[in-house]
């Protein structure tokens, strides 16, 4: 397998959040995404970006390229921030602490192909999504 | 920090995005956009054909400006939303409920009564 190209970007502004946005673009043009599926997961990177600043209190954001032939893209956010005490609670449709339409979370799981998230009160949160564009062999998360 | 221009078209506002939308140019635009309204007009216009991506914070607030701008001056049309964004949005599950929609800038101004004919005759 030939190595990963990885692209770690700080995620402490909405700023940042307008340039995660343009930096994921730029991967999934770069592995074959078609342009609905660099919107959806533009859109999730956008969503986890701005918890990752709002509730997470700022973090990065890490953009991997994946397989033997990088068509994948694996993106991870990380935050030291408070965590999430119910992440099921936090995954529902409606939960929300204010910002958003409360569908952040939930909204993110349903735009990508691979979902993992790690969490808990006092050790941060760091959310995992994996997609490849439609008929690219997948690799696991 | 940037800000997003409102045009005024008779009683019509219009504001196009065409610029990358951060948190805080958006939040400027709702509040720009109600101010205008409350100091009069009949309706606003949201242009969003340049926006490639409309996540649920930026849908959070076109509805609220929608939302002010209803008990201000009248409705709100979101205007041009691209194929890829409305695919995007349903499949987040977000419907963008009590949101008027239309096609292109120029069925926006139809649908407030204020055709494209009537602006060129402006001119």
């Amino acid at each position: 397998m030939s190595p990963e190209a990885v692209t770690r970007l700080p995620v402490t502004s909405d700023v940042q959040i307008s340039g995660a946005r343009h930096a994921v673009r730029e991967a999934a043009i770069a592995a074959g995404f078609s342009l609905v599926e660099q919107t959806k997961l533009v859109t999730a990177a956008s969503e986890l970006a701005r918890n990752t600043l709002v509730h997470g209190g700022g973090g990065h954001m890490e953009i991997t390229t994946l397989g033997r032939d990088q068509r994948g893209i694996r993106l991870t956010f990380t935050d030291s921030g408070p965590g999430i005490p119910d992440v099921a609670a936090a995954l529902s449709d409606g939960y929300t602490t204010g910002q958003g339409l409360g569908l952040g979370l939930g909204g993110a799981r349903r735009l990508v192909n691979e979902f993992a998230i790690d969490t808990g009160p006092g050790r941060g949160t760091t959310v995992t999504v994996a997609s490849w564009p439609r008929g690219a062999r997948r690799v696991t998360l | 920090m940037d800000r997003i221009p409102i045009l005024r078209l008779g009683r019509v506002l219009l504001a196009s995005i065409q610029q990358e939308l951060t948190d805080d140019i958006a939040l400027a635009l709702q509040q720009d956009l109600t101010e205008m309204a409350a100091a009069g007009a009949d309706g606003v216009i949201i242009d969003i054909s340049g926006v490639d991506v409309v996540d649920s914070f930026l849908a959070r607030v076109l509805s609220e400006i929608a939302a002010a701008a209803r008990m201000l001056a009248g409705e709100t049309v979101v205007a041009g939303m691209r194929p890829s964004v409305a695919i995007t949005l349903v499949e987040m599950g977000l419907s963008l409920r009590g949101l008027r929609t239309a096609r292109s800038l120029s069925d926006a101004l139809s649908a407030l009564g204020l055709g494209e004919a009537r602006i060129q005759g402006r001119s």
